[in-house]
């Protein structure tokens, strides 16, 4: 099965014409996700024509406005590339649509206009993931974001993650030994998100299709601490964990606008040690993610379920 | 982005956050005329560099007469400060804050912070003013009291309100504390804030209510909309390196260590860092080339690398989604040739394009040792410099 997205699912891109956009349009299309248009205001009514890695063109319809666009296609996610000063205005217009996932791909929106639209979100029936994000991924249905589908294989590994490379990093680790992912999701590196740790386990938690889930983190807040907590008190599947910037100085925002320590708080040591007194075993370096995943997959015997690709 | 003190009271003032008057000096002639200009019996001499705990460290003198200024602002200025924020090696005093002394009755502590948590705007407030924040939340928790604001309406007064008797203001001083907040809030608000700190907040002996110290620091995803906020930028306090990364928007933080580091994406970078050091070596930097990084933007990346002489060798680690590898090699080697490579250089490379990557670095005809995966390229490159 998988959560969040899988073959089904029909998605719009949000400012569709820009160059990055088309760019993952392509990359989308040629993975065989469901991209079936997109917005551009003012290029409402053109179509764009994407040339596939397997010969075909695809036209994709543009409309000025989200709304026009999932009516006319029935899409019912949407990512966005837009710039940070237009992305808060383009999630806001994704969740007055009523769509049921929006993806934000966009770093660098300001701070206070996130805490904005998580206001106007509640109540609304949209989930957000990121802003910046790589995306989502159900591998071999539908890949939405930047991250190289071709490192993933079908399986039944939850991957949740903060960073974008080191999700690829783990997920390349999992895939060379035969180990498959359901759903990939990575939630972003900003300090105020759609969707957190928490949310995204819950829901690897109740989708039968997953076995075992990796959790990616990193320095900044207490998102990794809250999730252990929850992991103990609720996960009935194993969680293995990584946690990066062990070396961060504190003060400095590394790269991540979420990853910084404050006030000697949010550091991978506090981070490492609760997550171990939870009971989730966390690699002691990115190098050994997936190793760390397979000795506890054989401790609970389930490695052979878990093998999908020989 | 971080200002000195009288840059944020000067932001503060603007919003009608009360503060003592003060002017900023650059050299000794223009404190003591400073202090003729503010005319009080007492003055304060303090030494503006962007980090905390000055005062402990003998960096904020009291002046009861010109003499004393002129004294104190000779002795301040181009001396190297050493605080418990600044790091051993300190920063040197270039400007001065010359303000009006006040009767202080009493201090407190008022802070405003985004909640990441709950993704709301937060403001804190203890009777505990002057101490560090940290230390109350560790030691006395409950003598800090939060107000967590909706962002559709903002500070409520009845939450100001709240606040202001929760730490004991004066009642007759709980409007002109309500006011204070209010504007602080807005203040935080308007210029996209990541935090904004009066510490200490003090009541003083004429029924003031006054903003003693300021601590504010920007957003820098949000400097984009702030061009006077930029404006304030003092480069003397930044690393000439991670001033030169942000010229070719490239993420860079200087670190204390010996091994040059180039990474794609933040989460694998700080990682990178993580890595080198469990294998035994100390990282220099931390580097984040991005997800489209150009053949220029690579070549930049590690000229400004191998412009740190602290560099004894380079790890290269690329794990390639929109990053190319071969567009990693063509840079690396690009870069390696125009500057000379003079030191090891190790690289792993995965992902889009890895074997053509390979292949070019491997037909450089440079000194480029390969790396099989993240690992053996750290352990080869703390191995090749010890």
């Amino acid at each position: 099965m998988s959560i969040l997205v899988d073959k089904n699912t029909k998605v719009i891109t949000q400012g569709i014409t820009g160059k990055t956009a088309l760019f993952h349009a392509k990359g989308a299309l040629d993975y065989g996700t469901q991209m079936v248009g997109g917005t551009s205001p003012g290029k409402g009514g053109t179509t764009v024509d994407i040339q596939l890695e397997n010969g075909t063109t695809a036209s994709l319809p543009v409309f000025n406005t989200v709304k026009e666009a999932v009516d006319a296609t029935g899409a019912t996610a949407s990512v966005i590339y837009v710039p940070p000063a237009f992305a808060a205005d383009a999630i806001m217009e994704a969740v007055d649509a009523e769509l049921e996932l929006v993806i934000c791909i966009t770093e660098g929106i300001p701070v206070l206009d996130m805490v904005k639209v998580k206001r106007y979100m509640e109540g609304k029936k949209t989930r957000l993931i990121g802003p910046n994000c790589p995306g989502v991924i159900t591998p071999d249905e539908c890949k939405i974001g930047i991250m190289p589908g071709y490192i993933h294989t079908k399986g039944h590994v939850g991957v949740v993650s903060r960073s974008g490379t080191l999700t690829y990093e783990a997920v390349h680790q999992l895939t060379t030994r035969g180990i498959g992912q359901s759903t990939a999701v990575g939630i972003g590196g900003d300090p105020v998100k759609g969707t957190e740790f928490i949310d995204v386990l819950r829901m690897f938690n109740e989708d039968p299709d997953t076995y075992a889930v990796i959790m990616i983190g990193e320095i900044g807040g207490t998102a990794e601490e809250e999730a252990a907590e929850w992991i103990q008190a609720n996960m009935t599947k194993p969680v293995v964990g990584f946690i990066g910037g062990a070396t961060a100085p504190p003060g400095k925002r590394m790269g991540h606008a979420g990853a910084i320590i404050s006030g000697g708080k949010g550091t991978a040591a506090e981070k490492i040690a609760k997550l171990e007194s939870c009971g989730i075993r966390v690699a002691p370096t990115p190098a050994e993610m997936g190793a760390t995943l397979v000795s506890v997959l054989e401790e609970r015997g389930l490695l052979e379920k878990c093998i999908t690709r020989k | 982005m971080n200002i000195h003190e009288y840059q944020g009271k000067e932001v503060l003032k603007q919003y009608g956050v009360a503060v003592p008057e003060g002017r900023v000096a650059f050299t000794v002639d223009e404190a003591v005329e400073a202090a003729k200009e503010l005319g009080t019996p007492v003055v304060v001499v303090k030494a503006q560099i962007h980090a905390g705990g000055r005062g402990k460290a003998g960096g904020v003198k009291v002046a009861k007469s010109l003499d004393d200024v002129r004294k104190y602002a000779s002795e301040l200025l181009g001396k190297v400060l050493v605080t418990h924020q600044t790091g051993p090696e300190g920063k040197e005093v270039k400007r001065l804050l010359i303000e009006q002394g006040c009767d202080i009755k009493k201090e407190y502590y008022v802070g405003v912070v985004v909640d990441r948590s709950t993704g709301r705007v937060v403001m804190m407030a203890s009777e505990e003013g002057g101490t560090e924040i940290e230390e109350v939340a560790a030691r006395t928790p409950e003598k800090i009291f939060k107000e967590v604001i909706d962002p559709a309406v903002g500070l409520q007064p009845f939450q100001a309100r709240r606040l202001a008797f929760n730490i004991n203001i004066p009642k007759e001083l709980v409007g002109k504390a309500v006011q204070f907040m209010t504007a602080l809030y807005n203040a935080f608000v308007d210029k996209d804030c990541s935090i904004a700190e009066i510490n200490p907040l003090v009541v003083t002996g004429d029924g003031n209510i006054l903003a003693l110290d300021a601590k504010l620091n920007f957003d820098s995803n949000a400097l984009y909309r702030h061009p006077e906020i930029v404006a304030l930028r003092d480069l003397d306090e930044e690393d000439e390196k991670e001033i030169q990364a942000s010229k070719f928007d490239l993420s860079y933080i200087a670190l204390d260590g010996n091994i040059g580091c180039m990474v794609n994406g933040a989460g694998l970078a700080m990682a990178t860092m993580d890595i080198i050091k469990y294998y035994g070596g100390e990282p220099a930097n931390f580097l984040d080339v991005g997800g489209g990084a150009s053949k220029e933007k690579v070549t930049e990346a590690f000229k400004i690398i191998l412009s740190d002489p602290k560099v004894k060798g380079i790890f290269v680690n690329i794990f390639g989604g929109i990053m190319r590898c071969d567009v990693i090699a063509e840079g690396v080697i690009a870069a390696a040739r125009e500057l000379g490579l003079d030191r090891p250089l190790v690289v792993r490379l995965e992902g889009t394009n890895v074997e053509l990557g390979k292949k070019l670095l491997n037909e450089s005809g440079l000194n480029i040792t390969a790396a099989d995966s993240m690992a053996d390229g750290a352990q080869k490159i703390v191995e090749l410099v010890k």
